[in-house]
């Protein structure tokens, strides 16, 4: 710590911070627009300008830029004393920006707008013409007006820096400074959308927003959690005339951070589908019409059909939602809505983070780690978060270069101009190249069941006394020495695998390199990745049980209730459909219309996460609540609601008190007797418009305010926001900070963690430091065939957000991914289509990096239901074949390496 | 690969033997291909005139640089040339001194005997006329450079000639 004085003030400061960092953690308003607080300093904007005098006489100092000064020791700073200086530059920057206010979406929220009040630069002189610029068509999720650019550099250095996007960035100079793609076309980064934040200005803007925009300030939101996979992105959705009009990342320090993928932002407005089922039906028989039922009777009906009922959970339904199902049926009847060899990974998941001596790796955790394994999990397509935490780590290398010569932490500039490409180790071993091969010392191509062979032999190799594999080659011998080396000589090893390869043993051999890299106090890092957003959750619902739905399938109930699951995308279609034929009645819960609710005698209209509040856990076993942003229709209610007659709070302290491991859920919301002076936390900000008349035309009277389930916020503007360090921070605000940059408010420091907390409960206790083994497997795979593995896209592979218009826009149909030689085999031509053995024909791409004999087979898009693979299919030349309306082949972007790229 | 996926995307131009044998030439004197981004450029403006996408995109797979790097280098750089020019490029000053000593006056008489604005090039694709800050020859005031030659001392008749020599050439 340092001491200095800033206006004759005296303050403590953390000298490894720049001092941008400390006049924001100790509350001073000063301007700055190219900091960043993940990406550091790179002093281009000059708008964080303050004096430093030499020393006590010194009466004039000299200017420095506060994002790059290092505080020292006794210095003496002035913030007043630059502000004119800070008045011109932006000045300055402003002459070319349009006056675009009222026009612009990033208006209300503009950190630019902010900054250029907070400079006193109220007054326009500068009355020439300005340069104008294209603007470019970037796909589906991003705006793109050049004029509003101030230069400040940050979405460069976001894109390409950062997030490692390579088809963006400056172009010209001066005047003509332009930032964009070198051509027209879609942003390729998964990652796109968080331009949308880290812009000051309105350049990039959500565009699928822009379809239905409201102002900030007219949103009505809530603290929510993504629905998009098992990482559980902390999210803000904003809501207006009873639709979702946007996504915006609400900070976790140890979850997302500031950044989101491009599904959590823009693959939720499934809520606004038309394929909603908007009501609650039923009918008599298989083949006669739904008719509409009034919410009581459809209730009443559920009650009644759950009696000897078999219920099938979810793991996209929250905590309390399967818990209700649970009740109602009772234990014995309840089963889990995932495969058995799903049900099974996540239960040896559970078993891992619990019994064996590792850490488990939350995206702060992956952040900083300096040698990662990443075991048969395509991270950007199944867990896009982590990927892009993965891709931090790398440059844990670089910083350590840095320190090693002094340098600060935060001089972005100079830390990136002595790594240049020097990274920290990451290895990948999977069946097919992943969009880090750009950053990975070795992707090594090779199935799962072969790839955690290799796992368990670097086990072996780092403590002898795991157990030892036979039956590799020389070559793979000689990796496994070497990863096992380089995760030994790290300071914090990682290890990457999860469910989505569906072979288990690539867990056993992830659970045994950790457990072997295990010695003294150090534990390594262990992620294991689960498939949907309360994947975890159900398996803890579980409690061990291996009771998933192929027993459910095979109980022999008459009477089957369904809770928000499509059964198709579980098991096999034929099997599926002789289940729900030899049921008398199938009762559905869901928001979507899908194959099973189309089937079903009676439809429950179940809210989305956007109209019901729950706990969901994610991979990690972090539970997280999510408050309902807007009351839904009067014929919409939430699962947990539609199964139980209890109040919300009681279902959530039921579940806790009843499921081993699951207490602390009750402690992820203040609780409904929360008030602040009596008042609860407003949904909508106190500027709030059109309150009285939004209804008008329906009707004059204002409606009472309802109550929501959790009892902590209220749909209403009245009420005390979260200001500065309450537990349920809303969209966050303070005077003078409009923009999402306020969040340094509410952080403990700038940047750091939120006052507070409020980053949910780790449910999984370890505090083991045992070392036991799985033993290696000695399956050895053989069919007649080509092998099947599944190949996953993070746009079009999940269920819910493939319903989201933008999203399909990025998607593509059904495809199979072969070999070079494999095509040639086939005899196959750009124009012909792959007969896939009983499932119909889809096209097919070629990847160089595949190993022949093995077919990559797309997961969940349209075309093909991979749930009917076999493990090994024949494939042959489809005739007479036409590429489907949905094929979209620019869309598989499956490596940053050319050579691999698809076009 | 390519002959089995169909593709509608632009494509690379095949560099010439001479270009390739000059860009590997530069590559020797860089630890990083990136950094070889502008020579290579240079080297297929010397050869072609300018860079088209053609030429950008086969420079990028070349040195397996992304093309929205090489865009940034060769639009951050005036003389890298990203739309065709003739034959002959004329910088003319227009800086300071070449502006005190008529410059205006200069341009305006290039654009009466040629018919191009700064930025255009004449229909026979001799000519293109291109203004530049300070060509470091100021005592010689006004100053332009055709190609490489610097011409200094300039008067309307001066560049009369000037253009009609570079015509004959032609
Ligand atoms: S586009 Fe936005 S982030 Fe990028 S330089 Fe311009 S103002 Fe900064
Ligand atoms: S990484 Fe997963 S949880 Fe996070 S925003 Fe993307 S889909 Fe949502
Ligand atoms: S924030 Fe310091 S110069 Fe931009
Ligand atoms: S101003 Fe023209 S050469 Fe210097």
């Amino acid at each position: 710590m340092a001491s200095i004085t800033i206006d004759g003030k005296v303050f403590e400061v953390d000298e490894k911070n720049n001092l941008l960092q400390e006049c924001l953690s100790h509350a001073m308003d000063l301007p700055y627009f190219c900091w960043h607080p993940s990406m550091g300093s790179v002093g281009s904007c000059r708008q964080c300008a303050v004096v430093e005098y030499a020393n006590e006489e010194d009466q004039k100092g000299r200017l420095v830029m506060a994002c790059m000064t290092e505080p020292r020791e006794g210095a003496r700073y002035s913030i007043a004393a630059a502000a004119k200086f800070r008045a011109q530059a932006i000045e300055s920057i402003m002459i070319n920006h349009p006056h675009d206010c009222p026009v612009c979406e990033e208006g209300g929220e503009c950190h630019l707008q902010d900054m250029t009040v907070m400079s006193g630069h109220t007054y326009r002189r500068y009355d020439g013409k300005k340069k104008t610029h294209n603007n470019q068509y970037l796909g589906p999720f991003i705006n793109h007006e050049m004029n509003r650019c101030i230069t400040c550099y940050r979405c460069v250095r976001y894109y390409k820096d950062y997030a490692g996007g390579t088809d963006f960035g400056p172009q010209a100079s001066h005047d003509n400074t332009y930032f964009g793609r070198w051509q027209e076309g879609p942003l390729e980064s998964e990652f796109s959308g968080n331009l949308v934040e880290v812009c000051p200005t309105g350049v990039f803007t959500d565009k699928p927003f822009s379809k239905h925009y409201s102002r900030k300030w007219d949103l009505q939101s809530s603290p929510s959690i993504c629905t998009g996979c098992s990482v559980g992105c902390n999210t803000n959705p904003g809501e207006r005339y009873g639709t979702l009009r946007r996504i915006v990342n609400r900070f976790n320090d140890e979850v997302n951070g500031y950044f989101l993928c491009d599904k959590g932002r823009f693959g939720a407005e499934y809520v606004n589908s038309p394929e909603r089922i908007p009501v609650s039906m039923t009918r008599d028989s298989h083949n006669s019409d739904p008719v509409q039922i009034e919410p009581a009777l459809a209730k009443d009906a559920l009650k009644k059909a759950a009696k000897g009922a078999v219920a099938i959970g979810s793991p996209r339904a929250s905590m309390e939602a399967n818990y209700a199902l649970r009740e109602l049926v009772g234990e014995e009847n309840f089963y889990a809505g995932i495969s058995a060899n799903e049900l099974g990974m996540l239960n040896k998941i559970i078993d891992i983070y619990q019994n064996k001596p590792v850490n488990v790796a939350s995206v702060k955790d992956i952040e900083g780690s300096d040698a990662v394994l990443i075991l048969g999990e395509d991270l950007t397509n199944t867990a896009a978060r982590l990927a892009l935490g993965v891709r931090q780590s790398a440059k844990n290398l670089g910083r350590q270069m840095g320190a090693d010569l002094n340098f600060p932490i935060w001089h972005d500039a100079a830390i990136r101009q002595l790594a240049m490409d020097k990274l920290s180790p990451l290895y990948i071993l999977s069946p097919h190249t992943t969009r880090l091969d750009d950053i990975a010392h070795t992707s090594h191509i090779s199935s799962a069941e072969n790839s955690a062979k290799i796992g368990m032999a670097i086990a072996h190799a780092i403590d002898a006394s795991a157990p030892a594999v036979e039956g590799l080659n020389k070559e793979e011998q000689a990796l496994a020495l070497e990863i096992a080396e380089t995760l030994k000589s790290a300071k914090q090893a990682l290890i990457i695998s999860g469910t989505s390869s569906l072979e288990p043993a690539l867990l056993d051999a992830a659970s045994n390199i950790a457990t072997a890299l295990h010695s003294g106090n150090s534990k390594a890092n262990l992620a294991l990745v689960c498939s949907e957003s309360n994947s975890m959750g159900l398996a803890l619902m579980m409690q061990g049980s291996g009771k998933s739905i192929d027993e459910a399938m095979s109980a022999g109930a008459k009477t089957a209730i369904v809770l928000e699951n499509d059964l198709y995308r579980r098991a096999a279609s034929a099997k599926v459909d002789a289940f729900i034929n030899s049921l008398d009645q199938l009762v559905v819960l869901d928001h979507l219309k899908n194959r099973t609710g189309e089937q079903a005698n009676l439809v429950l209209a179940a809210a989305t996460f956007a109209e019901s509040s729950g706990t969901f856990v994610n991979y990690e076993g972090r539970a997280q609540h999510y408050y309902s942003t807007f009351k839904p229709d009067s014929n919409i209610r939430s699962s947990a609601l539609w199964l139980s007659d209890k109040h919300f709070n009681e279902i959530t302290a039921d579940c806790a008190a009843a499921i081993a491991n699951c207490a602390a859920i009750l402690e992820l919301t203040p609780g409904e007797n929360y008030n602040f002076a009596g008042l609860k936390v407003p949904r909508q900000h106190h500027r709030y418009s059109g309150r009285t008349s939004m209804r008008a035309n329906i009707n004059v009277h204002e409606p009472k305010q309802e109550q929501d389930e959790d009892g902590v916020m209220v749909y209403s503007m009245e009420g005390v926001p979260a200001i500065k360090d309450a537990a349920v921070l809303n969209s966050p605000w303070v005077p003078g900070w409009n923009s999402n940059q306020s969040i340094f408010k509410f952080q403990e420091f700038a940047g750091g963690p939120l006052k507070q907390g409020s980053k949910g409960q780790r449910l999984i206790a370890n505090n083991s430091t045992e070392k036991t083994w799985y033993e290696a497997g000695t399956s050895d795979f053989s069919a007649e065939g080509y092998k099947v593995f599944p190949v996953y896209h993070l746009f079009g592979s999940e269920e819910l957000s493939a319903y989201t218009p933008a999203i399909q826009e990025k998607a593509t149909s059904a495809y199979v991914s072969l070999s070079p030689e494999d095509a040639e085999k086939l005899g196959l031509k750009a124009s012909d289509g792959v007969q896939v053995e009983h499932n119909g024909a889809v096209p097919f791409v070629v990847r160089k990096a595949i190993q022949p004999g093995t077919v990559g087979v797309s997961v969940g898009l349209k075309g093909l239901n991979f749930q009917d693979m076999s493990a090994a299919i024949a494939l042959d030349k489809a005739a007479e074949w036409k590429n489907p309306d949905l094929w979209r082949a620019a869309n598989i972007i499956v490596s940053d390496k050319r050579e691999e790229r698809v076009d | 690969m390519n002959n089995i996926i169909a593709s509608t995307a632009l494509k690379a131009r095949q560099l010439t033997d001479e270009e390739i044998h000059e860009i590997e030439h530069e590559k020797t004197h860089y630890p990083y291909a990136q950094a070889v981004g502008l020579e290579a450029l240079k080297i297929v403006q010397k050869y072609q005139g300018w860079v088209s996408d053609e030429s950008l995109l086969a420079v990028s797979e070349y040195l397996d640089i992304p093309p929205d790097d090489l865009e940034g280098v060769a639009t951050f750089f005036n003389m890298i040339f990203r739309r065709p020019v003739g034959k002959n490029v004329i910088l003319l000053c227009d800086s300071v001194a070449c502006w005190m000593l008529g410059c205006d006056d200069l341009k305006a008489h290039i654009t009466s005997v040629l018919g191009i604005e700064y930025g255009e090039t004449t229909e026979d694709n001799l000519f293109t006329l291109i203004p530049v800050p300070c060509l470091g020859d100021c005592d010689r005031a006004p100053s332009m450079m055709v190609g490489r030659e610097l011409y200094r001392n300039l008067t309307n008749e001066k560049i009369d000639q000037i253009i009609a020599d570079y015509k004959a050439k032609a």
